[in-house]
Formats: structure tokens, C-alpha cells, sequence
């Protein structure tokens, strides 16, 4: 086991110095390209604190839709493969909620403010 | 120093001209890049913009149609009352600025979430979607004897190109699966027209001002194949920039773009640009996949590029809100 501050609040601090005390300092190109560090930081700490537990129910909703077992990005593989082939498709039980509540995992990581992911949080 | 060069060029075509000032790149990746200038005149400053690829750039990426036929389809553009800038003059050899043109500068804003927000493009803005199909119409009304030569490409085509695209990328992702399957299974076939297809008409590639559309930009993805392509692409999410109800752009309604469209004396096929919607989502998914691979493995290793990587996911839901919609 690794000592504390966790990942996320080393991360934190980071994020937390560039936004308060570097963005005030610079313009310009830098100014954005600050930003953009910045939005990565958050990114990354969204997704260490989100990403095992949404693995975990992937996997479970994956094991169920395949029948198989095995780590996220092999079930992943495998269920692309069928789908390709013809084998699963959205008449296929669980097929559509999976993809739903993956990509919901996926965009709260990736892009939360973006608006086709608001507008389906607030049906969920 | 490129104003040097610039100068001699515009006394070169520009009679009157005495200098060029100002020279200020605007963007620009390996292979292309523009750049924004004053031409120095007994009448005053007249605007420009040049576009080039550099020395040792000539080679345009397969999908491109090339700077030269670029700066042909803006003129043909220009002159046949679709907005856009006068092409002024054809780079040549002997000037020293590699391959491209020198247009008219149209003043007004291209970025997106301005033209959307901001009080200047208020009352400009309710008719956009409307004018969008009239100038669409037009441009897919330039004739065909005139334009260069052109990529052509149908639908089932560009869905192989797609996929293969996608699966070079081996990054595999079930919701790019169903969508390659749908566009399959919905294949549109060729169109019983073939057009000229901007193949990059969205918001963001238009100058805008508060008298509405200026000008058609970024001509280099131009092609022949269905004009409901056009329809299409500027209907995607992506460039709706979180007016997600206004398909058209952020502007307005589908039903706004078709009566334009067809009042400027062309039909529309609704299912057909239904179809290019769907392509045109994977198609900037797949395009997002494309910048994370050109982070990891180079040229380009910027925090940009990785974070356009992880953008595909905003195509993964735009997807699913149109191929398995939940209930409201």
C-alpha cells in the first residue's frame, strides 16, 4: 500500500495552483493552452476516482451480454467483434442499457458539461 | 521575413500596391497554413489572406482537394453569388511562397460558441438555418464542366473508407460497431444526382456577421458525390456547440434548412441526410481517434491533440441518442 496524499489530491494541488495563482500571470496562446493543461488535470482526476468502480459494473453487464469472462478491454474486444459480425446487435437483451450505461460512465470522465450528456443524466 | 515576399507578390498583381504590412499567421499544421495581412495602397489597406502550404509541403493528404483546387471552387463560388472570398491571386513558383492563393479578407467571426452567444449575431441569428439551405443550394448548383477535378465519393464508399479508418486505429468501441453496422444496413446507394459536396459546411467554417452568412470557408475536403452530405454534416452534434435542440448548426431547425434549401429550387431527401448525420458522427469520432493516435505516435504530442482524443466519447453518445434513443 502506497502512503497519502493520494493520487487525486496530489493532482488537486497541482490543478489548484495552475488555476489560482499561474492563470492570473499569462495571456494569450499560453493563457489557452494553460486551460487546456488545467481541464486535463480534472480529467485525470475524475477518472481515478471513477474508473474502478465503473470498470467493475462493466464488466459484471459485459460477463452477462457474452457469456465469458475476462478484463474489461478483452470483454470490450469481444463484444465489438460481435457486433461486427452480426451476432449482438440493439435487439439483442441488455445490449442497449450496456451501451447506455457505459458511455454515461465514459462521458461523466470525459466531458461532464457536455449537453447531450446533461440532458441524459437529468432521464436517468 | 514572409512580408517581404508578399510585397513583391502583390506589386506583382495589385497595381497600386506599395507594401505589405502586418503579416500575422492564423493557424497553420505542418502542411498548412494561414495568414492574415494588409496590403498597403494609394486607396487605402486592402485585407487579405493567404493560404500555402510551405516550401516542401506540396503534397496535399489523399482526402484533400488540393490549395489549387480550393482556390478554384472559391472563385467559381464567389462568382456564381454563393458567399465567399475573392480569390485574388494563384501563388507561382517563382515567388518564393510555396503553393496556395491570396484572397479578399471578409471580415466577421468564425468561432462558434460567439456566433451562438454573443449580442452582435442576435438578430442575425433566428435565420441562419434558412439561409444555410439557400447557399447550400447554390453551391450544389455550380456546374460540374467547370469545377477540377474532384474525388468522388458515394455513400457505400465512404462507409468502407470509414471502417477502415476506424479499424487502423484498433481501438475497439461497440457503439462504432453499431453505427458502421446502421449506415450498412442503411445505405442510401448512389444519389440519383451527383453534386459538387463542400464536405466541411458547418458552424465554424462560416464567416459570420450580424447581416448573417459572409462567407464559405475551408474548401479542402470538397468532392463529388450526394448533396444531402452537406445537409447532414452541418446537422451533427458536434457543431451545435450545446444548442443541442437547433440542429442546424446551433441556428435552428431542420425544417428552417430544408425550406431554404428547396426554395432556392433544389429537393431534399430527409432520410437520406438522416443517413450523412449518422456518418458524419462517426466520422468525427473516428477523426478524434485519428488525433489521439497523431498524439501518441507523433508529430504532434500536444495536450490539444490528446484532448481531442478523448472527445470520441461525445460522438459515442450523439449515436446512441440517434440509433437507440431512450425514452423522454
Amino acid at each position: 500500500m502506497q502512503d497519502e496524499p493520494t493520487p487525486v489530491e496530489l493532482t488537486k494541488s497541482v490543478a489548484d495552483f495552475l488555476r489560482n495563482d499561474i492563470t492570473p500571470l499569462i495571456s494569450g496562446h499560453q493563457a489557452f493552452k494553460l486551460r487546456v493543461a488545467v481541464n486535463i488535470l480534472d480529467l485525470v482526476m475524475r477518472q481515478l476516482t471513477r474508473e474502478e468502480g465503473s470498470d467493475a459494473s462493466e464488466v459484471v453487464r459485459l460477463r452477462a451480454l457474452l457469456g465469458v469472462d475476462g478484463e474489461v478491454t478483452d470483454l470490450n474486444r469481444a463484444l465489438a467483434a460481435r457486433i461486427a459480425k452480426g451476432e449482438a446487435d440493439l435487439a439483442t437483451p441488455g445490449l442497449a442499457e450496456h451501451l447506455w450505461a457505459t458511455t454515461m460512465d465514459k462521458l461523466a470522465v470525459d466531458q461532464p458539461n457536455y449537453a447531450s450528456y446533461k440532458r441524459e443524466l437529468g432521464r436517468g | 521575413m514572409i512580408e517581404a515576399e508578399l510585397s513583391r507578390s502583390a506589386q506583382r498583381w495589385c497595381p497600386g500596391a506599395t507594401s505589405v504590412t502586418g503579416a500575422a499567421k492564423l493557424s497553420g499544421g505542418a502542411s498548412q497554413e494561414t495568414w492574415r495581412f494588409d496590403i498597403a495602397h494609394p486607396d487605402g489597406p486592402i485585407g487579405a489572406i493567404l493560404r500555402r502550404s510551405p516550401k516542401g509541403y506540396g503534397a496535399a493528404p489523399t482526402r484533400a482537394a488540393g490549395l489549387a483546387a480550393e482556390a478554384q471552387l472559391m472563385q467559381l463560388a464567389y462568382e456564381a453569388g454563393v458567399p465567399s472570398p475573392r480569390v485574388m491571386h494563384v501563388l507561382t513558383p517563382d515567388e518564393d511562397l510555396g503553393t496556395g492563393f491570396i484572397m479578399q479578407r471578409v471580415e466577421g467571426e468564425t468561432i462558434a460558441r460567439k456566433i451562438l452567444r454573443d449580442d452582435e449575431y442576435a438578430a442575425a441569428r433566428p435565420h441562419l438555418a434558412r439561409q444555410i439551405g439557400g447557399v447550400l443550394a447554390r453551391l450544389h448548383r455550380l456546374p460540374l464542366d467547370k469545377l477540377p477535378e474532384l474525388r468522388s465519393r458515394n455513400a457505400t464508399q465512404e462507409i468502407s473508407e470509414f471502417e477502415r479508418d476506424y479499424r487502423s486505429l484498433n481501438w475497439p468501441k461497440p457503439v462504432f460497431e453499431l453505427a458502421l453496422r446502421w449506415l450498412r444496413d442503411h445505405d442510401p446507394g448512389a444519389s440519383a444526382e451527383t453534386t459538387l459536396v463542400h464536405g466541411d459546411f458547418r458552424n465554424g467554417n462560416l464567416i459570420i456577421g450580424a447581416d448573417g452568412v459572409r462567407a464559405v470557408l475551408d474548401w479542402e475536403l470538397a468532392h463529388l458525390g450526394d448533396p444531402m452530405e452537406d445537409l447532414g454534416w452541418v446537422c451533427v452534434n458536434s457543431w451545435r456547440f450545446g444548442e443541442i435542440d437547433k440542429p442546424v448548426g446551433g441556428f435552428g431547425s431542420r425544417e428552417e434548412l430544408f425550406a431554404g434549401y428547396e426554395a432556392a429550387g433544389r429537393k431534399c431527401d430527409p432520410s437520406r441526410v438522416k443517413f450523412w448525420e449518422v456518418m458524419g458522427t462517426l466520422r468525427w469520432g473516428i477523426m478524434c481517434g485519428g488525433m489521439m493516435q497523431r498524439f501518441r505516435e507523433g508529430p504532434d504530442h500536444s495536450m490539444e491533440r490528446a484532448m481531442i482524443g478523448r472527445r470520441a466519447s461525445e460522438t459515442e453518445i450523439d449515436l446512441l441518442r440517434l440509433l437507440a434513443p431512450r425514452g423522454s
